[in-house]
């Protein structure tokens, strides 16, 4: 950690696609790493398919939960267009992990507007580091398309100096024995893509 | 790591609270699921909220302590009693709290509930993180007993729903045996008895100012003398994260304000501010002192704060316009799920242009396009009223074209009276009450009609019909919302209906783990039969998209694209199988 600077990470996407599972990983692994943590859900209404985004901040002292525009240092997009949504967060020098995949918004499913094209051209012209993940490609290769949120959590890991067992640790007491090796595996997936 | 929410529940266990009552209301509703895992006291699901904080009074008129959660407008439908409660005082310690929601996240207005505290004359806690949430439930019902009055705490949708770092304690407090003592001269308010109250009240609130002086929860932290801000809540976070070099005075108890520590703050400090979210609650008190502070002119009077807001307002900076490229993205509002037993019965509404009356639930989104069917929603309950009124005032110019929708758990949270009052005053009335045994828009949630308890224990399940029946309705009817000739039929006939009617739509909710098994089957588009006509996306279902395609559709027709249904999305339903006019969508084989 650097100046003690706080770290600030924020994951969007769409309601259903795991990220406040995935959020709760990291913010609990930032305290068992020995860092104050916050995090914080952006939601409407607590249905399906609405646009989700969730900030989690990390440090010596945090105050806020919500990360101020502008100072996203990591940006974690589940799916494409939310990601453009929250372009104004990225901070200058961000690192951006982009899961590649389209879910139509109602407008778009209906025909009246179109989805947007070159995410991953505008995202990459923005970031310092920029990666593209085939979230549910590996996550089905793991054995569960559900587990897209812990893919993307292997792929964070790489970024972090964070002992990579606090991770495989958190995973293995979140999920029951039944599930934990397909979500391992997802995570070792993600860690080196 | 807990939420507010969470936090809030283990501090009412390690306070030892015997009776936490609550009705779910987002952001509240975590409250109460979390408390309802901890042993050694009772927790339940009211029907509302009127109900909830008159069984928490009873709690601590007999002595135990008692938590009554709700949402900021919940605390309108339960303010009757509080401000009774105030003058009545308790014997065991009540905690009320209110969560407010700042930006309507997930409701119609946006009070600020600060104000109820100076309106029933009662004191009021305001957590900043979920350590002091948990910190000040505790130091609530101190205050409580302390002062024989109940204590409002006050969260907003940013402390409950955030998650921070809390250094949990086991349950220390003794807990006094709940016992039966006599006091009518306290208990019963009479005017004679209410008018010996009233002044109690009174000095109860200018003790309780004189110990906001000394309240461990009202802190100074000296930084540079130039700049002093005066704030509480997340806005204290907000503005220690963009400010760090302040001074700052952190309110922990918004009302009664501690006047002679805000004096001193005042006149050692340059320029100070008061940073607050929603209304110049703060402001207008401090002002009303003869003091000087920039406040509500800064920052928004509308909506929730954030670290930006608070960087531009304190050093006046101006706001970087957003990236123009970005800003016509498609929205993403929530949806009704695939599945939902709602969609069948809005699809009619919408196709018979109806004047629909709503209500507060998932099915408020009725109003979105393409389905577009719900006309008011105002508050739990005002469905029914709103057609009564409708009905009584325009006669025989509304009959049949206008409907009522309510959801079980609000027709039975605030709608039955409103039932009551159609057949008490002849109201030509149609009610389409849409029962899907849960309290869907809260996270599914129990509720009289659904059979089980908060704690998941089988219990007695009111009887839609026959409750309707003996309110007077002679015409009750039930539907399957999912055979939609047969609905529709019933809908035109009682709609039409010069009495009050009751058309029960029974389906439980697409999510519910404990009704719904399985889905066998899913539904898809033969290409070479859709005619592209759009019907089928008329229904707003998320798993049917439009496929843009010019060319030729069945018998050679020109199409411009064509339906197609997303399999992993589809549930079975058949509405689209059912509205398409040509055969075209068809059961697959195999899931």
């Amino acid at each position: 950690m650097e100046n003690n600077k706080v770290k600030n990470i924020l994951l969007v996407g769409v309601g259903g696609q795991g990220i406040i599972l995935a959020s709760e990983i990291m913010a609990d692994v930032f305290m068992e790493a020995g860092f104050d943590v916050k995090k914080s859900e952006v939601h409407g209404m607590a249905q399906r398919g609405g646009s989700v985004s969730t900030h989690v901040r990390y440090g010596s002292k945090v105050f806020s939960p919500l990360i101020k525009e502008g100072e996203a240092d990591i940006f974690i997009a589940f799916e494409e267009l939310e990601a453009l949504r929250y372009l104004d967060y990225l901070s200058p020098q961000p690192t951006v992990l982009l899961n590649e995949q389209r879910l139509n918004p109602p407008s778009v499913s209906l025909g009246n507007q179109a989805y947007p094209e070159k995410i991953s051209e505008i995202l990459s012209g923005r970031s310092k580091h920029f990666k593209s993940i085939p979230g549910r490609e590996l996550a089905l290769q793991a054995g569960d398309a559900r587990a897209v949120n812990i893919v993307l959590l292997g792929a964070l890991c790489a970024f972090l100096s964070i002992p990579e067992k606090i991770w495989t640790e958190n995973i293995l007491r979140r999920f029951s024995p039944k599930v934990e090796r397909i979500n391992l595996e997802a995570f070792r997936l993600g860690r080196s893509t | 790591m807990l939420s507010g929410n969470e936090a809030i529940a283990r501090g009412a266990y390690e306070s030892g609270a015997k009776v936490a009552t609550a009705y779910p209301g987002t952001p509240s509703t975590e409250i109460l699921e979390s408390l309802s895992t901890y042993a050694g006291l009772h927790t339940e699901w009211s029907p509302n909220e009127k109900v909830a904080l008159e069984t928490g009074m009873g709690a601590a008129f007999g002595g135990a302590r008692a938590l009554v959660v709700m949402k900021h407008v919940g605390v309108n439908v339960a303010a009757d009693p509080l401000f009774t409660l105030s003058y009545t005082g308790l014997r065991g310690g009540l905690v009320l709290v209110t969560a407010d929601d700042p930006e309507l996240h997930s409701s119609q207005n946006e009070q600020d509930n600060r104000n109820y505290a100076k309106f029933a004359k009662v004191p009021m806690l305001e957590p900043s993180d979920s350590q002091e949430a948990k910190d000040f439930t505790e130091m609530a019902f101190d205050l409580s007993e302390k002062f024989d009055t109940p204590v409002m705490l006050r969260t907003t949708t940013r402390v409950s729903h955030s998650k921070s770092i809390v250094l949990a304690s086991e349950p220390s407090k003794p807990t006094g045996k709940p016992q039966l003592v006599k006091d009518p001269m306290k208990f019963v308010m009479l005017p004679a008895n209410a008018r010996k109250r009233h002044p109690i009240v009174e000095k109860r609130m200018e003790e309780l100012a004189r110990f906001a002086e000394t309240f461990p929860g009202n802190r100074v932290e000296w930084g540079e003398s130039k700049v002093g801000i005066i704030t509480s809540g997340i806005s204290y976070e907000y503005a220690k994260e963009v400010m760090p070099e302040a001074s700052y005075l952190k309110l922990g108890m918004v009302y009664p304000l501690p006047r002679e520590m805000i004096r001193s703050f005042a006149s050692r400090v340059e320029k100070l501010f008061i940073v607050e979210e929603l209304d110049p609650f703060i402001e207008e008190q401090v002002r009303a002192m003869g003091i000087e502070v920039t406040g509500k002119n800064l920052f928004p009077l509308c909506g929730e704060l954030n670290p930006g807001l608070v960087e531009r307002g304190l050093r006046g900076l101006l706001q970087v316009p957003k990236e123009e490229t970005y800003k016509n993205l498609p929205a993403r509002p929530p949806i009704m799920c695939p599945g939902c037993p709602h969609r069948g019965i809005f699809s009619i509404l919408s196709k018979m242009k109806l004047f629909v009356t709503g209500d507060i639930g998932c099915y408020t989104l009725g109003f979105l396009p393409p389905l577009s069917a719900i006309d008011t929603c105002v508050c739990m309950g005002a469905s029914i009223g709103h057609a009564m009124g409708l009905d009584k005032a325009l006669g025989e110019e509304a009959l049949g074209k206008v409907v009522a929708v309510i959801g079980d758990s609000t027709f039975l949270h605030s709608g039955i009276t409103s039932l009551l009052n159609v057949v008490y005053n002849k109201g030509a009335v149609t009610l389409i009450i849409l029962d899907n045994r849960t309290t869907a828009m809260t996270g599914r949630q129990d509720h009289p009609g659904t059979g089980f308890t908060l704690k998941g224990e089988e219990t007695s399940r009111v009887d839609l019909v026959k409750l309707s029946k003996a309110l007077g309705v002679k015409h009750v009817k039930v539907v399957d919302p999912y055979q939609l000739a047969s609905t529709e039929r019933v809908i035109k006939r009682e709609v039409r209906r010069p009495e009050p009617s009751v058309i029960i739509s029974r389906a439980p909710c697409i999510l519910s783990r404990r009704e719904r098994t399985e889905q066998e089957k899913s539904f898809f588009v033969s290409p070479e039969a859709c005619t592209g006509c759009r019907t089928c996306l008329r229904l707003g279902c998320p798993a049917i998209e439009w496929v843009k395609e010019n060319g030729a559709g069945p018998e050679g027709k020109k199409r411009k694209g064509r339906a197609s249904i997303e399999s992993f999305l589809c549930t079975g339903c058949t509405l689209c199988a059912q509205v398409c006019k040509f055969g075209a969508i068809k059961e697959s084989d195999g899931k």
